[in-house]
């Protein structure tokens, strides 16, 4: 927990710097709607609304996601978890038609402000995706592409720098030896390991993961669930799972949604054992879903 | 500091590539509207010495300077509807055979030797016509339609012996049945596209209550794609209608208007391949407004297909959901 | 009962029909192919490569000059057409995908595939010959590239549409700008089908005579000049196939027999590169 309050802090001191609408610091201590209060929050929600064209997909999400700890969203497809991460990184604005409004504040700005670099923004909030993508070439290649988009690294730099990543991801040993080989020549495991490296690569502060090992197998599931235990202590992690176990497994803040709207959110260990709202217990336990 | 310039870098490439793929795309637009502008600004002297008529005059006279495109229009479309009867029932047969009759080692071998058949250039279905199939057809053919059709009262009229005797055997039937075979493969290859559309659930239950293969082609597999197998018909037909090379070999560029399929005749893209380098001033006028009645003409019937075609694909989509 | 004989009966007659016409079809393209490389494999021989096409009444002679002129033609026409026609699909398919102006760009671009070929002779003929007063290589290589651009465009834009969208998420989650999303991920994955496309394309236009008649013309000697007229092998096989001198004919055959064995190379050099990806 020390890092973490380290982290916070630094963020502390940046958000209050940069005077935004709703100062950061007076974010932090409010308890908004009855959902716990998070000491502190990489990500604030603030009356998050998400629209696909008319039909409406958020209603009035308020968050906070701490840093430095691996947040879960759990809820009935089509409840709205990958809508919600989907709208951190503002992946949605490849899309027209699709809008968020209200706020998202990391480090005092908000995310959803007009005129901001979209792309700036999803090199600090990176994304890995249900079902692996490597691109179709090196391993290295695939690792470089990230890094080259923001940074002029000399050769011997980048080549630490795929090391480091692909380390992180646990996947070093297995690819040392071959990586001018194609991405998509690896498994399934392995290749969403490499989509892990890639992210991390670009050494972003957080990192979301959508479903990320619902097309895997039962030992790669474990390898990525170990992984991302190791990860929050330098990133900020948001999972979204359609897997309770997973959940309960790997986060420690668990965030239950239903219909678009949060249902609850709390400590893991909380939501699977004493929930507070009867659809989260009717969840948990399997009653639908 | 520099990541705010490589910022407005990686923003300043954004707009300029989707700059540069739209101005391409509009391109694509300019160039039909160029080939349209310039057809018409070749073609308007020959519109305005002659109006209208120009169309329907058979006259094609370089010494008097007087030009009608009646004769070459009259021809493109004849040749154009003897290929087509000739080359649907083959190319439809072929189809059929392929989808629903041929054993399964023998689907692939056939499918692929059609397609590849369709990519064969023209001219070498034009150099055929005029050294094997037109000698052969004159030698054993036509003896046999004058024999046969000539007597028939108004038919006859199609098939009497051309007055120069005819032995070389090029003429507008030849013309037409040397497309004919051109075109069946690249029919064939469309219609089998078509015929595979159809879900095999649909073709199952068929046979499962009892139909033949033929009442399943006739009553399922028929009625299921008609709108697509109309258009491929027309693509096809534009094909027919705007070839050049297979046409231009065997139809012997005759200026006049024939009144028997078994005599000379043209067709607009024949009279362009064997007039247009020697032809000036208004005789080069009149050949370019006839490249436009051409244009005209396969264009309309490229709007005809695609709309059929878009057709079946809204059925279908129609009948997934 | 007996509605059921008459109802096999018809279902006899109509496939042994069909059976028919496929086989009569089929032995016609047979004759075809059989003529063609037959009247073909007699006249080929190493002078075709290495000698000029022959004036009138003159012996022997190749196909030398018409072979250079056919390939500088073809690479040319390729140059031109293929970045317009794959810049264009992109659009099409990465960035207007469904707007009112893709879909007349694409309406349009279907006009321009089936076109009559000999109508694109003459529009560069008023385009560019009448301009510069003479028939030139440049022309014909217009000409060649107007074909070339609506089968690049449309593969490509099928192609592109292949590429999963979750490469094209992947891709932005790292932050790259939606032009380096294309160019060095969509690109890539779709670089087979888009070489396809190039070679379909380059396979039409090696067997096209129409555009190349009131453009690229002919040239009786050796000439490499594209502002010319430059020989080329499917106007060389036009003319001399209609000339009257057995030598003329025999050449034609040989280069008709080149040109074809070309053309189908290439159309199964695409197959085999489509099924790999397969």
């Amino acid at each position: 927990m020390s890092t973490a309050t380290l982290q916070g802090s630094v963020n502390f001191d940046v958000s209050a710097a940069v005077g935004a609408s709703m100062t950061a610091g007076h974010a932090l201590t409010e308890k908004v709607d009855g959902i716990r209060h998070v000491e502190n929050p990489k990500l604030s929600l603030r009356k998050l609304n998400f629209f696909y064209g008319k039909f409406q997909g958020l209603y009035d999400i308020n968050m906070n996601i701490p840093a430095c700890q691996v947040t879960a969203l759990i809820g009935p497809s089509g409840c709205g978890k990958s809508t919600l991460l989907r709208t951190l990184n503002r992946i949605y604005d490849l899309y027209p038609g699709q809008r968020a409004e209200g706020e998202i504040i990391m480090d005092g700005c908000n995310l959803l402000e007009k005129g901001r670099d979209v792309n700036l923004l999803r090199a600090k909030i990176g994304m890995v995706f249900q079902k692996p993508t490597p691109f179709p070439m090196s391993i290295y290649d695939n690792i470089a592409f990230g890094v080259k988009l923001y940074e002029k690294l000399s050769k011997a730099q980048m080549d630490e720098r795929v090391e480091w990543a692909l380390r992180k991801a646990a996947l070093w040993d297995e690819v040392k030896d071959k990586l001018k080989q194609s991405g998509t020549a690896l498994s399934g495991g392995q290749q969403q390991r490499l989509c892990i490296a890639r992210s991390i690569a670009v050494k972003p502060e957080v990192i979301l993961f959508d479903e990320p090992t619902s097309a895997l197998d039962p030992i790669s599931t474990l390898k990525i669930e170990e992984l991302i235990n190791e990860l929050k202590t330098e990133f900020t992690v948001v999972i979204v799972t359609h897997n309770m176990q997973q959940a309960a497994r790997v986060s420690d803040y668990t965030a239950f949604m239903y219909l678009g709207r949060l249902v609850e959110y709390d400590h893991t260990s909380i939501i699977f054992t004493k929930p507070g709202k009867k659809e989260t217990e009717d969840y948990i336990t399997g009653r639908f879903g | 500091m520099s990541l705010e310039r490589s910022l407005r870098g990686l923003a300043l490439g954004d707009f300029a590539f989707r700059a540069i793929t739209l101005l391409f795309a509009f391109l694509v637009l300019l160039l039909l509207a160029g080939i349209i502008i310039m057809l018409v600004q070749g073609a308007m002297p020959a519109f305005k010495a002659f109006g209208w008529d120009f169309i329907t005059n058979e006259t094609w006279d370089p010494v008097r300077d007087d030009y009608g495109a009646w004769a070459p229009i009259v021809g493109t479309v004849v040749a154009a509807l003897i290929a087509m009867l000739i080359g649907l029932p083959l190319s439809f047969g072929i189809s059929i055979f392929i989808t629903e009759m041929a054993p399964q080692w023998l689907k692939r071998p056939v499918g692929t030797a059609v397609e590849l058949l369709a990519a064969v250039p023209s001219i070498i279905y034009g150099m055929w016509g005029l050294f094997f199939f037109a000698p052969f057809f004159a030698k054993h053919v036509q003896p046999l339609l004058v024999a046969s059709l000539g007597d028939v009262p108004l038919l006859g009229a199609l098939f009497q012996m051309p007055i120069t005797g005819g032995s070389s055997g090029v003429s507008v039937l030849t013309a037409g049945i040397v497309l004919a075979i051109m075109i069946v493969p690249f029919m064939a290859a469309v219609m089998r596209d078509v015929f595979e559309v159809v879900p095999s659930v649909l073709r199952e239950s068929a046979y499962g209550m009892g139909a033949t293969t033929w009442e399943v082609i006739r009553n399922v597999v028929l009625p299921y794609t008609k709108v697509g197998v109309v258009g491929g018909i027309m693509l096809g037909l534009g094909r027919a209608l705007g070839e050049t090379m297979a046409v231009t070999f065997v139809i012997g560029n005759a200026s006049k208007l024939p009144t028997s399929l078994l005599e000379p005749g043209n067709t607009i893209a024949a009279k362009l391949a064997n007039e247009f380098n020697e032809a000036d001033g208004l005789q080069m006028d009149a050949l370019i407004a006839m490249g436009l009645i051409l244009f005209a003409i396969t264009f309309v019937v490229l709007l005809l297909s695609k709309l059929l075609l878009m057709r079946l694909t809204l059925t279908q989509e129609g009948q997934k959901t | 009962m007996e509605l059921y004989t008459r109802r096999r009966l018809l279902n006899r007659i109509n496939l042994t029909a069909s059976l028919l016409t496929t086989i009569l079809a089929l032995s016609f393209l047979v004759w075809i192919i059989a003529v063609l490389f037959i009247k073909g494999f007699s006249a080929i021989h190493w002078g075709l490569f290495t000698e000029m096409t022959p004036p009138p009444g003159a012996q022997g002679g190749g196909l030398a000059n018409a072979l250079v002129g056919s390939l500088m033609l073809t690479i040319a026409a390729i140059l031109i057409g293929t970045p317009i026609g794959i810049l264009a699909g992109t659009y099409l398919a990465e960035y207007g995908k469904y707007g009112l102006f893709s879909e007349i760009v694409r309406t349009i671009n279907d006009v321009l595939l089936s076109a009559p070929s000999i109508i694109i002779g003459v529009f560069v003929y008023e385009l560019i010959v009448i301009r510069q007063g003479h028939y030139s290589g440049w022309a014909g290589a217009v000409a060649l590239a107007i074909i070339v651009i609506p089968v690049v465009l449309r593969t490509t834009e099928n192609m592109l549409k292949l590429v999963p969208i979750h490469m094209r998420e992947a891709a932005a989650a790292l932050g790259a700008p939606r032009w380096k999303v294309i160019v060095q991920v969509v690109y890539k994955a779709a670089v087979a089908g888009i070489v396809t496309g190039v070679l379909l394309a380059t396979a039409r236009i090696t067997g096209e005579t129409a555009p190349l008649l009131f453009t690229a013309l002919n040239n009786q000697f050796w000439s490499t000049d594209m502002n010319g007229p430059l020989a080329n092998l499917p106007v060389v096989i036009f003319q001399f196939a209609m000339s009257p001198y057995d030598d003329w004919r025999e050449l034609a055959w040989a280069a008709a027999l080149l040109i074809t064995v070309l053309v189908l190379g290439m159309n199964i050099l695409t197959r085999t590169l489509l099924r790999d990806r397969k």
